[in-house]
């Protein structure tokens, strides 16, 4: 059985439903979090990458290529809001975090 | 099933099964460990869908840079591992509940509606012809998104300020010295000459000598 887009795309699908499920258990461990929007960017970036191919696009390759630029900033900024919030906190809980609530 | 088949569906479950380690991991060490292993089966997936640019950049920055810094992290800071597993499954339900009902209604979607997609004759390159995934990608990204990638190395570069600015601190109870405040000084600032009134001050006489017996 040949592998087509649709096994590509589902398991972009499947990485992309894990990784809400991360979210949803790991409400106590921030660092957890960061990690399973990682996991959520990679799923997307399995989609375009196969898009890419089996279209015969180059686009989608580029996509992935600034998609993986903005993943890297947005992780090196969490993680040092992370520092942050433990050096104050002392905690990465995220239910401890509401000191914004009126 | 030919080899490319079977290598698809080895990194597939090596993949999500290091995904599902990744989010139940008591440890958050174990747990990036098994964001590494993941990152790396989805560039064997890439490889194979022939993205070898983007596959080795996956590994480079993500294995190499951003879990080595998740793992920094993870180690810089103390987290109590007993008080973070307290009530870790009572989102279990919904969560999965979600998560299936996700997972099921895209996969029903995209395998009916992306099954008979066949690969476009431009990317299926017969072997031994000339073709650089790397120059494709560069010819286009230089040319029709010269602005755009101007823009990423500016988001990076407003990232490296911006963890620089977060985390960086000055430390109340050390001593440091300031260069520039060194090199202004002047003589008159180390050195104060006093005028003063001469005093007469009366010598004390020595001590008379004992007189010998």
């Amino acid at each position: 059985m040949n592998v087509t887009l649709g096994h590509y795309l589902t398991l972009g699908a499947v990485l992309f439903a894990l990784s809400v499920i991360g979210i949803f258990l790991n409400r106590k461990n921030l660092i957890v979090l960061l990690m399973a929007i990682e996991l959520m960017l990679l799923a997307v970036n399995t989609n375009f990458v196969a898009f890419s191919y089996y279209l015969g696009d180059m686009q989608g390759q580029i996509f992935v290529f600034f998609i993986l630029t903005v993943a890297a900033a947005e992780s090196a900024i969490g993680l040092a809001i992370l520092v942050l919030l433990f050096r104050n906190r002392s905690s990465v809980n995220v239910d401890e975090l509401n000191s914004l609530k009126g | 099933m030919e080899v490319k088949s079977a290598l698809f569906y080895l990194f597939s479950v090596v993949m999500l099964f290091a995904a599902l380690r990744v989010i139940t991991a008591r440890n958050p060490v174990h747990a990036a460990l098994y964001l590494v292993l993941a990152f790396f089966q989805a560039s064997g997936i890439w490889m194979l869908l022939k993205a070898e640019f983007l596959s080795i950049t996956l590994v480079l920055v993500y294995v190499g840079a951003v879990m080595v810094l998740f793992l920094f992290v993870v180690m810089m800071i103390d987290i109590n591992l007993d008080a973070l597993k307290q009530g870790f499954w009572n989102h279990f339900p919904l969560a999965a509940s979600i998560g299936a009902v996700l997972a099921l209604e895209l996969a029903s979607v995209l395998m009916g509606g992306f099954r008979t997609v066949q690969v476009v004759a431009e990317t299926a390159t017969p072997a031994g012809t000339q073709y650089s995934n790397t120059k494709e990608l560069g010819i286009v990204l230089y040319t029709d998104y010269l602005y755009a990638i101007e823009i990423a190395a500016v988001i990076l570069l407003v990232a490296i300020v911006a963890a620089i600015a977060l985390t960086m601190r000055e430390r109340k109870d050390t001593k440091a010295q300031n260069p520039g405040e060194q090199v202004k000084v002047k003589a008159k600032d180390r050195l104060h000459m006093v005028k003063m009134d001469p005093v007469h001050q009366a010598l004390v006489p020595p001590p008379a000598e004992e007189p010998k017996p």
